[in-house]
């Protein structure tokens, strides 16, 4: 067996029953949850920026388009949830982003 | 000009005599060059580990069962100078044979010829042994070994693909489908084998993704090596994609063979019996189990227990551990296993668990193998991801396929069976034909400390020792509800047998089940919570 086949004892509390048993990987590496933070547009796919069409201090409506990143051969508009005033701008065109990154911050 | 009609039936003997020793030895030479193999990708391909595609087929099969069709068959593309390739046998080698007696039909592809790349000629000798297949009712075993779709043929190839979906599809339920990935297997090639029933990989050979890691490096920006992408690791512990996992091809072959004796040939048929074996009597149930319900133990121990000869044949044993499912035989017949693994993750019911047993209770349905379910289980997984992963529609695959299945289905009820789990793991209400529970078995809402914290919160908050009056509760709740009497008084379980009568029970259940016919209203096809 391999290190990470080797079963470790762990406690599982289901109805106030602490269970004697052991994680599978998954469930050992799970994420905690972390709510999504309202203030804070982050890429939900990585790719290339190729325009960003709002600035700091401007005010903008759900749904306007804030930059357009251009992933899977395609150039996705990125646009705004609420109504919110642009505090500051995290990416510029022709950045390189990752899957998470922080885009654009809200005040 | 005429010629006269003897001059055509009659041409001089002597010629005949003098063609027919050559055309046997020009058939010897067209044959021996046919399955002949290019030293040099011969060489390429045992440097890796692999071993050649017929080596490969004659190391599953009985030997000299091997029949082999459309040897001669060429590809018609003439684009990209492939009018002048020859490809042996278009990369793919087909035809029949016998595992253990068991007749299949068998596809190997060879990554010697054109790195295995599928393109219509290829992917029409594979239809072709399909079609074959599914008419004489056989298994199908696919041994896959390509680089991928042949890109000089073009839509030709994507054709090919569309038309081996197309028939596994139609071959789901018919005949069981056993896919083995013993090379890259990769793009829409991968959709073929999680379209049958088994997938085999093996450790660092196995290789399967929709998009590569250089695609990935491209599009993402991400970094990752094939084998942590898509390897037989990663497919058979944490995608789930894979149902055996082998360190080697020897290792790989031996559990397809006892795989195939396992299951029937096809829909019509019941698995080949068996001799019966007693099961090893030296193991003792009782001693298996810990009294304390929060104790863990293996599952698999109780089957060894019960069944023939204390053989088990797990499925996906690395992947959702928390339900064991695989095959067993009683009284030298088959019989499809769902288990509850207090061992991991305490048993619970989860995403993966779900799917899993559902998708094994569904090839059991299918093919006529009774279901024997063990319950152990505090319920399901509570959990942001599982709630947001879906555990609502996932779990209800597995209420889906219990109650849509019509094969005898017994269930044994070990120890706990709790809420939501107690309902989905093949109770009574889902349709089991017989249920047992052990009488230490606990069949309730929840765990008696759940469920008196919930039942006198208030009196306990108002109690003058809270914790006593909370234990004395516990206590009170566990006498009365945390057995299988309230369950067998109401006829929901129907009998309370000692663990060493499981084995005598279960025979007696699959023997009176063997007319088992249940008829279900007419419809084209349920709509599953897929």
């Amino acid at each position: 067996m391999t290190p990470a086949q080797k079963p470790i004892r762990q406690t599982l509390t289901l109805h106030d029953t602490v269970y004697e048993t052991s994680f599978t990987k998954k469930f050992a590496n799970r994420k905690p949850y972390a709510p999504k933070d309202p203030k804070r547009l982050t890429a939900v796919i990585p790719g290339l920026i190729l325009q960003v069409l709002v600035a700091p201090g401007e005010t903008v409506r759900p749904g306007q388009s804030l930059l357009i990143l251009e992933a899977m051969k395609m150039q996705n508009h990125i646009s705004s949830h609420d109504a919110a005033t642009v505090k500051a701008l995290h990416a510029a065109p022709g950045d390189m982003v990752m899957k998470g990154q922080l885009l654009v911050e809200f005040e | 000009m005429k010629t006269s009609a003897s001059a055509l039936l009659d041409p001089p003997a002597e010629d005949v005599l003098m063609t027919m020793p050559k055309k046997m030895k020009d058939h010897a030479a067209k044959h021996a060059e046919a399955t002949g193999t290019h030293p040099e990708a011969a060489r390429r391909q045992k440097a890796q580990g692999k071993r050649l595609a017929r080596e490969r087929i004659t190391a599953i099969l009985d030997r000299d069962s091997f029949h082999e069709y459309d040897l001669f068959v060429e590809h018609k593309c003439s684009d990209f100078g492939m009018e002048k390739k020859q490809l042996r046998g278009d990369g793919v080698i087909t035809g029949t044979g016998t595992i253990l007696g068991h007749p299949v039909a068998i596809f190997a592809q060879d990554f010697t010829v054109a790195g295995g790349s599928l393109g219509l000629a290829h992917a029409r000798k594979i239809t072709k042994i399909m079609d074959h297949a599914i008419k004489m009712g056989i298994p199908l075993i696919g041994i896959n070994d390509s680089g991928g779709a042949r890109i000089q043929e073009g839509v030709n190839s994507l054709a090919g693909y569309g038309e081996i979906f197309y028939r596994n599809t139609l071959a789901s339920g018919v005949i069981p489908q056993i896919s083995i990935i013993l090379g890259p297997c990769a793009g829409g090639a991968v959709y073929s084998p999680a379209l049958t029933d088994f997938v085999f990989v093996v450790d660092k050979i196995s290789k399967m993704f929709i998009t590569g890691p250089e695609v990935i490096k491209t599009v993402l920006g991400e970094e990752i090596s094939m084998e942590d992408l898509g390897g037989a690791r990663v497919q058979a512990e944490l995608s789930g994609n894979a149902h055996f996992y082998a360190h080697s091809e020897a290792e790989c072959f031996e559990q397809v063979k006892r795989l195939v004796t396992y299951i029937p040939w096809n829909n019509r048929k019941k698995a080949e019996p068996v001799n019966a074996i007693p099961s090893r009597t030296e193991i003792s149930l009782e001693a298996i189990i810990p009294a304390e319900a929060s104790k863990p133990y293996d599952v698999r121990d109780v089957l060894k227990a019960v069944c023939d000869g204390s053989d088990f044949l797990e499925v996906q044993a690395l992947w959702a551990a928390n339900i064991v499912v695989g095959f067993a035989r009683l009284d030298g017949r088959t019989v499809g296993i769902v288990a509850n693994q207090p061992k991991v993750l305490a048993g619970v019911l989860d995403v993966d668990s779900s799917g899993k047993a559902a998708r094994f209770i569904r090839f059991c349905d299918a093919f006529s193998i009774p279901l024997v379910t063990f319950v152990d289980l505090p319920g399901y997984l509570p959990g942001v991801d599982q709630e947001h992963a879906g555990v609502i529609r996932h779990g209800a695959k597995l209420l889906y396929a219990y109650s849509e299945a019509t094969v005898p289905k017994i269930t044994v009820i070990l120890r706990k069976a709790y809420g939501g789990g107690y309902i989905a793991m093949c109770s009574r209400h889902l349709g089991a034909d017989f249920v047992f529970a052990w009488p230490c078995a606990e069949i309730a809402v929840m765990g008696p400390e759940g469920a008196a914290n919930i039942i006198f919160k208030g009196e306990i908050a108002a109690a003058a020792d809270p914790e006593a009056f909370r234990k004395e509760k516990v206590r009170e709740y566990t006498e009365k509800f945390a057995s299988p009497y309230v369950a067998a008084a109401n006829g929901h379980v129907d009998a309370v047998i000692s663990p060493h009568q499981t084995r005598d029970f279960l025979l007696h259940a699959l023997e009176i089940s063997e007319g088992k016919s249940e008829l279900r209203p007419a419809r084209k096809h349920g709509v599953p919570p897929f």
